[in-house]
């Protein structure tokens, strides 16, 4: 695992757990890596990925059965959508709008490229 | 666990104390990381907390027993990786045979295991002397982790080690630990270790100028490209522009990077300090 941007590596973690469920690779009611094996898969304090997993139970996409461990939310995959939409509207979205705006990208070419974009 | 009280040391010879009145305490669990240039008493404290070298006054107690006393209860709970060693001229079965006597924990699946990280396993009968240093040193790592000492102290362990072992060593410390254990890892190559630590500890001229928990750090330091109105503790010119760190404002969270906290630690030790003592 490669930590190139500077968001919290805990976060980045999440980030690519939130991947895995949004690819199906980890389906609604599938057990979750403990702690310490993933710790170990992507050689990473395992304290820093107990702060993942609660982040991630806090955010509802992962819950603990009792002795058993983490495993994904039924509606985990919204939950991921709905977050990353607010952090793109909040976040990247600000930066890619002042560079369109800097360049002198209209809204009708943009309205038209996304929808060029959309139809591929 | 693990604590260190009011030491003072020096050596006699070059005169002046290199340590005085220094206390740590080190807590199970943590993984801590002991940074410090060249000549800012790294080994010598190491060697001070394994029983090695006798403090001038203070001491280092594990578990409350005072490791100078070296009774074989303290010996077999802590392992030390010295920088430099040697190995004799045994085979690999042969050196286990004799030294695991010494550690009761000693598990011979975890030394297979740990040798299969480091792609070393199936040859017991390897002879140790004829082996290259970068060999022998992921031998006697294999060996460390797998006594299940609840303190291993490592120096400079990635030293001598190839590109792919880097990440193998990694691996190593992240499939060794445990909430019973305590590492500490003295290094210069803090990229090699940034991702595994709990805890950081920076030495300089012989004082502790910074000791936090990696959270800590990320919750009162950012480390992010410069931006308007950033006054930075220290800044890194990069192909991005100017990198730097200053105090976090609140929710800021970015990933820590170690080589810019020791520069800035070294750099603007009294800022730090302050901000660290700043209650949060």
């Amino acid at each position: 695992m490669n930590f190139k941007d500077n968001k919290a590596i805990y976060l980045q973690i999440a980030d690519r757990i939130g991947d895995l469920i949004l690819s199906g690779a980890l389906p609604p009611e599938s057990k979750v890596p403990s702690v310490r094996e993933l710790a170990a898969e992507i050689e990473v304090n395992a304290n820093t990925v107990a702060r993942t997993y609660d982040y991630l139970q806090q955010s509802g996409i992962i819950y603990t059965k009792r002795g058993l461990g983490y495993f994904v939310s039924p509606d985990a995959k919204e939950k991921i959508v709905a977050i990353r939409r607010e952090q793109l509207m909040h976040g990247e979205m600000d930066y890619f709008l002042g560079q369109l705006k800097a360049v002198g990208i209209t809204p009708v070419e943009l309205q038209k490229m996304y929808q060029d974009f959309l139809a591929k | 666990m693990f604590s260190l009280n009011n030491l003072s040391f020096s050596y006699k010879k070059r005169g002046g104390e290199l340590f005085h009145d220094l206390s740590l305490e080190l807590t199970a669990g943590n993984i801590y990381g002991l940074l410090g240039k060249n000549g800012a008493g790294k080994s010598t404290l190491i060697n001070l907390m394994t029983g090695l070298l006798t403090p001038m006054s203070g001491e280092v107690t594990l578990d409350g027993v005072n490791v100078r006393d070296r009774l074989p209860k303290t010996m077999s709970d802590i392992y030390l990786i010295p920088e430099e060693f040697d190995l004799p001229h045994l085979t690999l079965k042969q050196y286990v045979s004799i030294n695991t006597p010494f550690y009761p924990n000693f598990s011979m699946d975890d030394l297979q295991r740990y040798l299969d990280i480091f792609e070393m396993g199936g040859d017991m009968d390897v002879k140790l002397h004829s082996l290259s240093m970068g060999q022998k040193k992921k031998v006697f790592l294999a060996f460390a982790f797998a006594t299940n000492t609840r303190v291993l102290i490592m120096d400079e362990p990635t030293n001598g080690l190839d590109i792919p072992s880097k990440s193998q060593f990694r691996k190593l410390v992240t499939t060794g630990m445990t909430d019973d254990k305590m590492m500490l890892i003295s290094t210069h190559q803090v990229r090699d270790i940034s991702e595994i630590l709990d805890h950081v500890t920076i030495l300089d001229q012989s004082r502790v100028l910074l000791n936090a928990s990696i959270t800590d750090v990320m919750s009162r330091l950012a480390f992010r490209p410069m931006q308007e109105g950033d006054q930075p503790l220290f800044v890194q010119p990069s192909v991005m522009g100017s990198l730097v760190v200053v105090p976090a404002q609140p929710d800021e969270e970015t990933a820590v990077d170690l080589e810019m906290l020791f520069n800035a630690t070294l750099q603007n030790p009294d800022a730090i300090n302050q901000l660290f003592n700043a209650s949060k």
